[in-house]
């Protein structure tokens, strides 16, 4: 029992002095966190970007996958249906 | 005043634009900050905060107004704040010649080396994302634990996991690295 509350009081010591070295190593930023300009128009800008772009395009990944399911199932067509169960 | 903010909300909901640009104003500065203290970058922080608002836009309809609009924002911020530090490499830290000549940050314990800071500061930024989020806000702006747990969509205990698991691991990279803190 004894034991036990040594090694919790030296878990919390060693939390508290990381802690201690963590703050030491990273300042907080609270207290200049302030906002330097208005970022509406920004947000407009990104907004029209987005409306030229169109609907969300496809990942190239996603093509890639399309493209190699399809590539395998021309040369083993036997998989197709193995394939199509596990879709 | 209480009608016209419920008002703002609902026509947010329904993908109304002018709504959004009031919210937008309204929060901007409250959604900057509280980014700003997990970036840690004034000019990330501006780009995460247009991500956040953009994502908002984009979830419009999910938006329940009857929750409020600030913690629905803080949440959407931190998990693009979130999606920031994960895509953010590791800065290299100050060379060696260099830890005797960089002052020491206000306030700072004059025990502690610039090494050892040097050390810690990259040691932290290899940890993984969602334990250095959770470490950032509870240990270095010692923000309280609810409100952690709020932004993260965790529980309180969650919270101090991450925490207790991010200062574990970070004090077993520098013992990795020859500092027994």
């Amino acid at each position: 029992m004894k034991n036990r509350d040594q090694g919790s009081e030296n878990r919390d010591r060693e939390v508290d002095h990381m802690k201690h070295l963590l703050r030491n190593a990273l300042a907080p930023v609270h207290d200049k966190s302030q906002l330097e300009r208005d970022l509406w128009p920004a947000m407009l800008r990104r907004m029209d970007e987005q409306a030229l772009r169109g609907p969300r395009s496809i990942p190239w990944f996603d093509w890639a996958l399309g493209g190699a399911l399809l590539a395998f199932a021309a040369v083993a067509p036997r998989t197709i249906p193995v394939i199509l169960y596990y879709l | 005043m209480r009608d016209d903010e419920d008002s703002v909300l609902s026509r947010f909901r329904h993908g109304d634009l002018d709504a959004f640009e009031t919210l937008f104003r309204t929060h901007q500065r409250a959604v900057y900050g509280w980014v700003l203290r997990i970036v840690r970058d004034p000019s990330a922080a501006e780009d995460v905060t247009i991500e956040a608002f953009w994502r908002m836009h984009q979830a419009h309809a999910r938006f329940d107004p009857e929750r409020g609009f600030e913690p629905w924002a803080r949440r959407i911020a931190t998990h693009a704040a979130l999606d920031w530090l994960r895509r953010k490499k590791p800065v290299s830290g100050i060379t060696p010649e260099l830890w005797d000549t960089v002052p020491a940050p206000l306030g700072s314990d004059p025990a502690i080396s610039a090494e050892v800071r040097d050390k810690t500061a990259q040691a932290f930024a290899r940890l993984p994302a969602k334990l250095r989020i959770a470490a950032l806000l509870a240990v270095v702006e010692e923000q309280p634990h609810k409100e952690i747990a709020d932004a993260l969509g965790i529980s309180i205990g969650a919270v101090k996991l991450r925490v207790f698991r991010a200062l574990r691991l970070l004090r077993k990279d520098l013992i990795q690295q020859g500092i027994t803190p």
